[in-house]
């Protein structure tokens, strides 16, 4: 009596609508950072508000109810919005609280690339990466005997002797002629496996602030999540400067909070240094992400970065995305620097962000090339 | 799922002749073993495996999964009102729980067949539920999952807005008066005879008629009275496709079918929890389960803090119920007593405790149960408290101890299961066809953020503007959605009888 398919039908179904909702509020969970901060290993907890059937109900806050158990008149019993205790309400199983569901990075990164309309991107030429695997996954009417599929054979052999009336259930022998032969046969699937670079580097001088630090984090867990789903191997690293540059785990690179001055150029020398000794400028697709506040030590280190880049940085690899983080600190002026010098660059591509609800147009121009 | 395994059977034979014993009278019931997937699975369907497709069964699944796997809840049974009831035994659960399990299921069975307000329930209902699969999988074939499932939303938007009394009740009386209204003469200009053409001249007569007859199709509310089943009323008038109104009826039948669970949830649990103890520790278990008994039973009972666990006010006032008529503790005498050892030492040796439960299990729903049972004594030994929002605190607090406030509460948290009364009051509001409906206010308010969504799924069914009457912050307030947008304008508040 219990048929497992159907739940499975109406699970699917909730999960279509669940997906239809994370796409239609992508733009809130982009800039709120909620998803972010619940990611597991493969999934996101995607924190979904009302999914319930709205119905005719009080306010809750005039409502309040009646419990059991110690306690004085005027005791608390919990802080917040739900409610302790529901008494006797129980007329429709749907709870108040918002629904939180599980969504694979995978999913997370198609949805993202639906709404953003984002392109796949284009590997760097890298044929000699693929790799050749040959899968036994067809069926076909000729083969060696060392190949034949029994079970395949069986089948066809009884629907033509059921066809043409030569077979008799009282003495059901199958006899296969050549024609219900069927044999396993093999496909070649070629899988390209390009690998990517994503280098992050983020300006952690003083005029960086938690919130520009909080945005960067946000866009940083988009962008990752999308190149992701686009590359098999991928991998990431992270660079922080304020004066001087150094390379850093992931954790590290959110929290940190240095002072002092900001010396761009030298977080491109430490990405360039390590492009030129660890990647091959044929194997990889190399991703640059800087983020900063825009205000740069002197004009003298703002024309290095540039030289870095035209020089070292923009032929390794596939894009640089310069993100500017408005903060109150900061002159903003390098994003027009660099804009001056690289404009019709295919391969740079720069953003303003200026507050959360920025990110998901940055996150658009920065990936929208398909680069 | 599986059969009985042999052990087992012998068990549920042995409870169920103990529980004929004790005196329960229930349906032929049918057990099955299942594993928690299919636990899960049945509990997402509310206990009927072949009903309708929706998304929100699968949402259900997917909590109650989760919910199983990270260990924090587990449904130990389930158990379906029909004849012959359903019930569903987890596999794998200790024999300890098995039995707490089928004698908890007795009682409902019990209770279900017994209590008045469960008296108009289909019997059949897990054919019907089948049938009803069957139906609105065949629109979805024909118009599209997509389609048959918002509309399917829609409906339940509204399926709280029935009448749970109309099973026992004929609502509607005659009808006549729009049709004497329709007959009635014009008054006519006194004239003799020669005369009475010029001074009651027949254009002027025609008119006068047609006039009348307007006047009595105005005059004509509709509905006539306001109308508490906003389901039937819309199932009877909103212009709805066939297959739509078809839904609509499924949708209404099977509202109607749980409304009685919601109705004595208190009293139903407490009846099964109260005959669990009684048969499994006066015959069933032997020393050595006592202490796994009484872990189970104790995670039944239990109530997280500050909370009230239906279960355990249920069966709690069964046995002071018990109690107060074995001992004679009720009626004029036992009023007027108020020296306090005497209270204490009361018995008058009645032995009538037994009898009394039987009773109140067969006549009353929760609200009337706690109207009649809960007493000032049995609250402060509870310790009961009423607790409300304080919005300076941004805290949940206790608010009183009193006992008259505690039941005010009480009883209003179950009266329509805490759930505002919603009328149609006129269907032709603005003689534009607009619907008007009308919140009967008690001091409490609509969540505003609800309200507008049923607005917009009554527009869905009735087409036309719809309006609901309520009152926010003491002042009268007509909330309309047009089809478009939402709006809110001050209105009049007047209370209609109903």
């Amino acid at each position: 009596m219990s048929e497992l398919n159907k739940i499975k039908q109406d699970h699917r179904r909730f999960k279509q609508i669940v997906r239809g909702k994370i796409k239609r509020n992508l733009r809130k969970y982009m800039s709120q950072g909620e998803i972010t901060g619940r990611q597991g290993k493969d999934v996101v907890k995607v924190p979904l508000p009302r999914i319930d059937i709205p119905r005719f109900r009080f306010s809750q806050k005039q409502q309040g109810g009646v419990g059991q158990g110690d306690g004085e008149v005027g005791d608390s019993l919990g802080q917040g919005e739900e409610k302790p205790g529901e008494p006797g309400e129980a007329g429709n199983q749907e709870g108040e609280h918002g629904v939180e569901v599980d969504v694979s990075l995978e999913e997370l990164a198609e949805i993202m690339g639906e709404e953003l309309e984002l392109p796949n991107i284009e590997p760097k030429g890298v044929k000699r990466l693929e790799t050749i695997r040959d899968r036994y996954s067809g069926i076909r009417r000729t083969g060696p005997e060392s190949l034949r599929h029994f079970k395949r054979t069986y089948q066809s052999a009884l629907k033509r002797m059921i066809a043409t009336g030569t077979y008799d259930p009282d003495d059901p022998v199958i006899v296969p002629i050549k024609d219900d032969m069927r044999y396993r046969s093999w496909k070649e699937t070629s899988l390209p496996e390009s690998n990517a670079l994503i280098v992050y580097m983020m300006d952690v001088s003083g005029s960086m602030g938690d919130e520009q630090k909080e945005i960067v984090r946000i866009e940083s867990f988009w962008i990752d999540t999308w190149l992701r789903s686009q590359y098999k191997g991928i991998e990431s690293r992270y660079l922080i400067h304020d004066a001087t540059a150094r390379e850093v785990d992931r954790d590290t690179f959110f929290r940190t909070r240095e002072s002092g001055g900001t010396m761009i150029s030298s977080a491109y020398k430490l990405a360039n240094q390590i492009l030129e000794e660890e990647y091959a400028i044929d194997e990889w697709n190399v991703y640059l992400f800087h983020f900063s506040d825009g205000d740069n030590w002197s004009v003298d280190d703002t024309s290095e970065c540039m030289k870095l880049l035209d020089g070292g940085l923009l032929p390794r690899s596939n894009l640089f995305c310069y993100g500017q983080v408005e903060s109150p600190y900061g002159s903003g002026q390098f994003i027009k620097d660099v804009l001056q010098k690289f404009e019709d660059h295919e391969r740079v591509t720069t953003s303003e962000i200026k507050n959360r609800d920025a990110i998901y147009d940055s996150i658009k121009e920065f990936l929208g090339k398909g680069l | 799922m599986k059969p009985i395994p042999p052990h087992l059977r012998d068990i549920i034979t042995e409870i169920r002749e103990v529980a004929v014993d004790f005196g329960l009278d229930f349906f032929e019931t049918i057990f099955e073993m299942v594993d928690y997937k299919q636990m899960n699975e049945i509990a997402s369907y509310g206990g009927f495996p072949t009903r309708y497709p929706h998304w929100r069964f699968g949402m259900e699944y997917e909590q109650l999964s989760k919910g199983y796997e990270y260990g924090l809840s587990k449904i130990y049974e389930m158990v379906v009102n029909n004849d012959p009831a359903y019930a569903y035994l987890l596999e794998g659960n200790n024999l300890v729980d098995q039995k707490t399990v089928i004698a908890h299921v007795y009682a409902h069975v019990d209770f279900f067949k017994n209590n008045y307000y469960f008296s108009k329930t289909n019997r059949r209902m897990v054919d019907e539920m089948a049938n009803h699969g069957a139906r609105i999988r065949r629109y979805v074939d024909r118009q599209g999952i997509e389609k048959v499932e918002d509309f399917i939303d829609t409906c339940l938007s509204i399926d709280n807005l029935i009448d749970y009394h109309s099973p026992f009740i004929e609502r509607r009386g005659e009808e006549l008066d729009p049709e004497e209204l329709r007959h009635r003469e014009v008054p006519k200009f006194k004239a003799k005879e020669y005369m009475d053409e010029f001074i009651n001249p027949e254009e002027f007569i025609e008119e006068q008629k047609k006039k009348l007859a307007k006047e009595a199709e105005q005059a004509k509310n509709f509905p006539r009275r306001p109308e508490r089943d906003v389901m039937l009323f819309l199932l009877e008038h909103a212009p709805l496709e066939r297959w739509e109104a078809d839904v609509l009826s499924i949708m209404r039948e099977e509202a109607y079918y749980f409304a009685p669970q919601g109705q004595t949830k208190i009293m139903n649990e407490g009846w099964a929890s109260y005959w669990h103890s009684k048969i499994l520790t006066t015959r069933i278990l032997d020393d050595s389960e006592i202490i796994d008994f009484a872990d189970i039973n104790s995670r039944v009972l239990s109530s997280s803090k500050g909370q009230l666990n239906p279960y355990k006010l249920g069966v709690a006032l069964f046995r002071d119920i018990e109690d107060r008529w074995n001992k004679g503790k009720f009626g004029k005498e036992w009023d007027e007593v108020d020296d306090l050892e005497r209270r204490d030492s009361w018995d008058k040796e009645l032995g009538l405790g037994q009898e009394q439960i039987f009773r109140v299990r067969k006549l009353y729903n929760d609200v009337t149960f706690i109207d009649e049972f809960l007493t000032e004594d049995f609250a402060a030994q509870s310790k009961m408290f009423t607790y409300g929002y304080n919005r300076k605190s941004g805290h949940w607090e206790i608010e009183s101890r009193e006992f008259d406030q505690i039941k005010e509460k009480l009883l209003r948290s179950l009266t329509n299961f805490g759930q505002p009364f919603i009328y149609v009051r006129d269907a032709n509001f603005q003689n534009r066809t607009e619907l008007l409906l009308h919140h009967k206010y008690e001091g409490t308010e609509l969540r505003a953020d609800y309200a507008r969504e049923v607005l917009k799924a009554l527009h869905r069914l009735w087409k036309r503007p719809v309006n609901i009457e309520t009152v926010r912050d003491d002042k009268g307030m007509l909330l309309t959605y047009d089809g478009d947008e939402h709006s809110e304008k001050a209105r009049d508040y007047e209370r209609i009888s109903v």
